[in-house]
């Protein structure tokens, strides 16, 4: 048992007394802060579960579209097509602080103004599919890069989660416990003591009387 | 300023290129691992990969997991979907949770 190894006295019984003060102060918060990191997690999750099944029957779909524009094609007229992209994509990342997460946020720039200035090729040598399936594909990137946002996102507020879950056990289970059971271990050795010293100081009382006035002589 | 990157084979991803994403067409794991460390340190915030080399990168992609950049996200290949993207929302939510309240075991 742990509480055999506190100190019975009163500086002991304060330092227990304000652990078990703070450890449920930080109880209460760690658990609010777990409701509300799951709250938002999980309409996090719901979206990107959404999304991930738009963006991949999107990019099935885009695949599809390149196959067909592929067959159309040689090899070689479509490699030299897509070997120079015209386009670039870069990302501005920024982030945003959810319950102490710090979740990234994506804002896309291209390099051209035109969003879609996407075609890094002449249409002479190509087929329409090919526009096609380049299209389908450019619709998907908004998409794409918000996905990758929140997915993100979920993963590192899941791993946050995971940890506040953990604490907030701990603090529950085994350090709030153990402070009362420590605690309740000094009061009544303290109460004890105080109890035997008051026995001590009667009896010796009684001793001194008797020494004094003789009581049990007389009567006798 | 940051820039978006995919990996896979050169069939899936050809056409990301066109968008204006990097492209890292290799169909081995241990080319795309090192393509991985290479471009996760700091250029690239966005990695798409194809969820097939995905599967042989499980480690590597763990790694990342804990980190706020790259985000590393599994897209379906020109051979199909195998559902390892959505296994890892699933991930995510058994670690939150403790057990998996969205999917309902549905895949």
């Amino acid at each position: 048992m742990a509480s055999a190894q506190v100190n019975p006295t009163r500086m002991e019984l304060s330092r227990q007394k304000k652990k078990l003060v703070t450890a449920t102060r930080g109880h209460k918060l760690l658990k609010d802060k777990r409701d509300e990191l799951m709250r938002q997690f999980l309409e996090l999750v719901r979206e990107n579960k959404a999304l991930r099944e738009k963006v991949e029957a999107g990019i099935a779909e885009a695949n599809r579209n390149f196959v067909l524009a592929k067959a159309g094609v040689s090899d070689a007229t479509l490699n030299a097509a897509l070997l120079a992209p015209k386009q670039e994509v870069y990302l501005e990342a920024g982030t945003k602080n959810v319950m102490s997460v710090n979740i990234p946020v994506f804002e896309a720039k291209t390099r051209t103004p035109d969003e879609g200035d996407i075609y890094p090729y002449g249409y002479a040598f190509t087929s329409s599919d090919l526009d096609g399936a380049v299209k389908s594909l450019s619709d998907l990137l908004p998409d794409l890069l918000r996905l990758a946002e929140i997915e993100k996102s979920c993963q590192l507020m899941a791993i946050e989660i995971e940890k506040t879950r953990r604490r907030v056990n701990a603090l529950e289970h085994v350090m709030i416990p153990d402070a009362q059971q420590k605690i309740k271990f000094i009061t009544m050795k303290l109460d004890e003591n105080e109890r035997s010293t008051q026995i001590r100081l009667m009896k010796i009382k009684d001793m001194m009387l008797e020494q004094t006035y003789h009581y049990s002589e007389r009567e006798a | 300023m940051y820039k978006a990157a995919v990996i896979g084979d050169y069939d899936s991803i050809y056409g990301f290129a066109a968008l204006g994403l990097d492209t890292f067409p290799t169909t081995s794991a241990e080319q795309a691992a090192a393509t991985l460390r290479k471009i996760a340190s700091g250029s690239h915030a966005v990695i798409y990969i194809t969820e097939a080399l995905a599967a042989e990168l499980r480690e590597e992609l763990d790694a990342y997991r804990t980190q706020q950049l790259p985000a590393i996200i599994l897209i379906p290949g020109v051979s199909g979907n195998t559902g390892a993207g959505i296994a890892m929302v699933k991930k995510s939510v058994e670690q939150a949770v403790g057990s998996d309240i969205i999917f309902n075991n549905q895949n």
